[in-house]
């Protein structure tokens, strides 16, 4: 049995090849006639109102990825562990309430200030 | 030789993906049509309209891509030409070799070799699943980014943070479901699923994690963007949200990798919770029925019908998503953003916690 991970690469560079040729098709197969109003921003039709580097976006969103950090590496701890599960017994599922409890804690204290809500 | 099959498999799982992929498109077409009542892709023809049948299929497999690859690619003048180009290839990729470690069946015998159906099998299979699904977020935001649209901003912030909410409900599903198995590899998942509960229900997991599939379904339909919960496309709001500027068959990639997301979510339904490509009493010897019957059938037919299974399983959960995006009205974002955090995650910590007390009271209770 070869290394799976072998395998894996091939598909993932046969995957990339597929990928690449079919986005080059436009390139290759498309037409090319620029315009001025072509090459505008699509705003509905108005003017469009300049670039966006630099604007300011509501502040909730950084929040969730915060809150998604958190709680995602939560989630990521316990991949090994429920995988040995049976093997650590109830002292393993002690050990783990005892962190969940922790972050569930963490929760009950976001959703408590509001931090959930979404006006 | 190894390298051979590698190469052979890994090109069997891509071709898979991508007929899926693009007979979703016509499905949908149809089912759309069905569900709202409308005729749906008839227009296409060959010689003319001689034939005496209508080949609306034809429209979706070939014409549809054909056309999208001759449009002109433009990029808008302001945008980051190098992040334009990268977003759809980083959207696409993850999502393509994901497939690589699905397994579509058990083994395949020719002669002494026996391979197993599935192009990667990695020990790791369910988190490199887990991990490659969210390198798709990338894709909405580069995008979002890259057009130096305020349309295609907002779309892509509200993409990645839907993306991102959805992933910690997913996740946490699957913990409890590899509580049940003991393993993160995908064929030895499907493997378990082949035994008999009281020696008559297959063991699918589905019996086991009813919950998990409830949560996982929902969260996966919330990862690939789809109604309900297609909030950054919102196409009232947003014109088409994070690709709004892109063209052509960059376009194409993003609305490819919708219908990629579709086939995987079924595809790990089908695994995790529907015994994958197993297909009930039937064994790598033949059929062996509660009560002693036994039905010898090739090694051969076996693999075949176990690839029919997976197919038409994972067919039956595609067409579920489409109903399900056909039939609910889009959610607010509040309301996402609601599900996401006070419901599915105090859920899913929820049937975790209650999963891995009855593994341990209930020893014979679970499949491994």
């Amino acid at each position: 049995m070869t290394n799976p991970y072998i395998a894996l690469l091939i598909s993932f560079v046969l995957c990339a090849l597929v990928a690449g040729i079919m986005m080059g098709a436009s390139w290759l197969l498309g037409p090319k006639r620029a315009s001025k109003a072509k090459l505008e921003i699509f705003e509905t039709g108005n003017p469009p109102l300049g670039s966006i580097r630099g604007i300011r976006f509501p502040v909730k969103f950084y929040l969730v990825a915060i809150l998604f950090v958190v709680f995602d590496v939560e989630v990521v701890f316990m991949y090994p562990w429920a995988v040995v599960f049976r093997r650590l017994g109830w002292i393993g599922l002690a050990e783990m309430a005892a962190f969940v409890v922790v972050l569930g804690v963490g929760l009950a204290y976001v959703w408590r200030v509001g931090a959930l809500e979404w006006d | 030789m190894e390298l051979l099959i590698a190469f052979v498999k890994a090109l069997v799982a891509l071709l898979i993906l991508l007929q899926v992929t693009v007979l979703l498109l016509w499905i949908e077409r149809k089912g759309s049509a069905l569900i709202q009542d409308r005729v749906g892709a008839n227009r296409a023809n060959i010689f003319g309209g001689l034939l005496p049948f209508n080949l609306g299929i034809v429209n979706t497999l070939m014409a549809d891509p054909l056309k999208l690859f001759h449009k002109e690619d433009v990029v808008p003048k302001d945008a980051d030409h190098f992040l334009h180009w990268l977003a759809p290839f980083v959207a696409v990729l993850p999502l393509f070799v994901t497939f690589a470690v699905i397994p579509f069946g058990d083994v395949l015998v020719l002669g002494d070799t026996v391979i197993s159906l599935v192009a990667a099998e990695l020990d790791v299979g369910l988190l490199f699943v887990l991990g490659m699904v969210s390198l798709g977020v990338y894709g909405v935001i580069i995008g979002g980014w890259a057009s130096n649209s305020r349309y295609a901003f907002l779309g892509g912030v509200r993409g990645s943070a839907q993306m991102i909410s959805y992933e910690i409900g997913m996740g946490l599903a699957l913990v409890s479901v590899i509580l049940t198995y003991g393993t993160l590899d995908l064929q030895e998942i499907a493997r378990a699923q082949g035994q008999l509960m009281w020696g008559l229900i297959p063991a699918w997991g589905v019996f086991y994690q009813p919950l998990a599939l409830v949560l996982f379904f929902i969260a996966g339909i919330a990862e690939s963007k789809r109604a309900p919960f297609d909030l950054p496309e919102a196409e009232s709001e947003l014109v088409a949200g994070f690709y709004t500027e892109y063209s052509g068959s960059k376009q194409s990639m993003f609305m490819m990798s919708d219908f990629i997301e579709v086939a995987i979510v079924a595809a790990l339904v089908t695994t995790l919770f529907f015994g994958g490509w197993q297909v009930p009493y039937l064994y790598r010897d033949g059929f062996h029925l509660p009560g002693g019957f036994f039905l010898g059938v090739p090694s051969l037919v076996v693999t075949v019908l176990q690839v029919l299974a997976f197919l038409v399983k994972l067919f039956i959960f595609c067409w579920l998503q489409i109903l399900v995006r056909w039939t609910f009205p889009r959610m607010r974002y509040d309301q996402l953003m609601n599900l996401g955090w006070k419901r599915l995650l105090p859920i899913g910590l929820a049937n975790v916690a209650v999963s891995a007390v009855l593994v341990l009271a209930l020893e014979g209770w679970t499949v491994a």
